[in-house]
């Protein structure tokens, strides 16, 4: 049995919708094998996020899509209790948070399997992929 | 040679900020707002030859058609809150550069607006990589990270932070222009309100209202001949950093830490000589960082600060003396124009029984 996902899903697009690119589809195809993967920089040898069509550092063009641990810590958070899509009014209050990843890059994500106000920062955690849709898996995290 | 004292206030309006002005429009407010304050300088129309208004959600040369005016210098600047801000620094070089005589800034917001942040019909980042994990509402996401974040680096209470906004609540009591107006606040109602998402409660954010201001800048060697106290714009700075919040390196610290120190420079003072400040205010954890920022208290000392320290208009230092946003509201990007509006009231001299005595010298943060 299993009930609708009616929660936002990602809607992939340009910064300000120019290009209703597919650049990020490898993001989205890792993770529907559980894996994280996250752009990194050659050039400048850096992992970077949101994925952009080229490097935020030193604007290299020069990419790929590399996998990473899943490990990372809570870099900040916060608690929602009013949500800005009522579709999540259900869920609240739940934990909306910066993860930093070992890697370098920073990441926006759900911190879950666990009391909201039981979450600090620098608090370890690891990586989670939700199955939401036969489409679409979401990375979130919790304690490691 | 900068444009430090090339350019003055003159001349000001206000409307007050209320839920909503019905039936009333953006347009319809400024040119109100700016009618009174070419009264207040009184200047004619026809000599305004700049005009300066926000230019993310308005053509200027609208809003100039709408109230018949024909300048020559014409702009919008669109940087969100500090918009008010920025537009009086652009004026100034626009007066310091010769391309024009007298400015006209204004802003309005005709009835309450959410922030419609990442809203489902604009596909980008915020689409993809945040709304399916759920953000808070309005722009409380990035300012709710910042407040935990600097919890944790610098030991901050939400009780000492619920000062800012029961100190600014004490001086809009008897503000005619605040929404709330003869409504004290304790420390014990802030903590008591609800959260929006911890760790910011209702009353450490703004109210989204309607409102609108206007001021008129003219060039320093005709500033005299206005009847009001010129307000000299001795030194302004003006940074960007990335408008999403995460992704700045350091999410205790803001863009005040690179404009304060050129504001100063130019100015020739330092932080100690400044004698009020009337600060950006949409929540309380950005007032609290932008006046460590602009060196005013030392980096991770404004929670012991705010808890020491008297800000109210009767106090050693003043912030916010007309209640600022948390107070009076925010009549969207014109909501942080009212820190200009008060810092030249009070300036002038005209600022009634919350007028503060050392007046000469003040910091605004937009």
């Amino acid at each position: 049995m299993t009930t609708e996902y009616t929660k936002p899903l990602p809607i992939p697009g340009g910064m300000y919708g120019a290009t209703r690119g597919d650049f990020t589809q490898p993001f989205w195809e890792a993770t529907k094998r559980h894996e994280l993967v996250i752009q990194r920089c050659r050039t400048h040898d850096g992992f970077f996020f949101y994925p952009r069509e080229l490097c935020p550092v030193c604007l290299s063009s020069d990419l790929e899509w590399a996998p990473v641990s899943g490990r990372g810590r809570v870099h900040a958070f916060t608690i929602v209790y009013q949500p800005n899509d009522p579709r999540f009014n259900d869920d609240a209050p739940y934990v909306y948070a910066a993860i930093q990843l070992d890697e370098g890059a920073r990441i926006i994500s759900n911190v879950i399997d666990i009391p909201p106000h039981d979450v600090t920062v620098d608090m370890p955690v690891v990586a989670v992929f939700e199955d939401v849709t036969p489409e679409w898996t979401l990375v979130k995290f919790r304690p490691a | 040679m900068t444009m430090r004292g090339a350019a003055a206030i003159v001349g000001f309006a206000e409307m007050p900020t209320r839920r909503t002005y019905e039936g009333r429009t953006a347009m319809g407010l400024m040119a109100e707002a700016s009618r009174d304050a070419m009264a207040d300088a009184r200047i004619r129309k026809e000599e305004i030859d700049g005009l300066i208004v926000e230019g993310g959600d308005f053509y200027p040369a609208a809003i100039g058609e709408y109230m018949g005016l024909n300048p020559n210098f014409v702009t919008g600047v669109s940087t969100m809150g500090a918009s008010g801000a920025t537009a009086t620094s652009v004026a100034a070089m626009a007066i310091h550069s010769g391309l024009a005589n007298n400015v006209l800034v204004t802003l309005s917001a005709p009835r309450e607006t959410g922030m419609p942040w990442g809203s489902p019909p604009s596909p980008g980042m915020r689409t993809e990589f945040e709304n399916p994990y759920g953000p808070a509402v309005a722009a409380n996401t990035g300012y709710g990270l910042m407040y935990s974040r600097h919890m944790h680096e610098y030991g901050t209470t939400q009780e000492q932070l619920a000062n800012i906004a029961v100190n600014q609540r004490y001086n809009a009591l008897e503000n005619e222009n605040a929404v709330f107006r003869g409504q004290p606040l304790t420390v014990e109602d802030v903590l008591n309100s609800r959260y929006i998402n911890y760790p910011i409660r209702l009353l450490e954010s703004v109210m989204p209202c309607a409102g609108g201001a206007a001021i008129i800048l003219t060039s320093a060697d005709r500033a005299d001949s206005f009847p009001n106290r010129p307000v000299y714009l001795l030194g302004a700075g003006i940074a960007c950093d990335p408008l999403t919040g995460w992704a700045r390196e350091r999410l205790t610290r803001s863009v005040v830490t690179r404009s304060a120190p050129i504001a100063l420079q130019m100015a020739g003072y330092g932080p100690s000589d400044i004698q009020f400040a009337q600060f950006y205010d949409c929540y309380t954890i950005l007032h609290a960082v932008c006046l460590e920022d602009a060196g005013l208290v030392p980096k991770g000392e404004i929670g012991p600060f705010f808890a020491a320290t008297d800000t109210t208009y009767k106090g050693s230092f003043p912030i916010n003396t007309d209640g600022g946003q948390l107070s009076c509201g925010q009549p969207g990007d014109a909501g942080g124009f009212r820190h200009v509006v008060e810092a030249t009231r009070q300036i002038m001299g005209r600022a009634g029984v919350r007028q503060v005595e050392r007046n000469d010298l003040c910091m605004v943060n937009g």
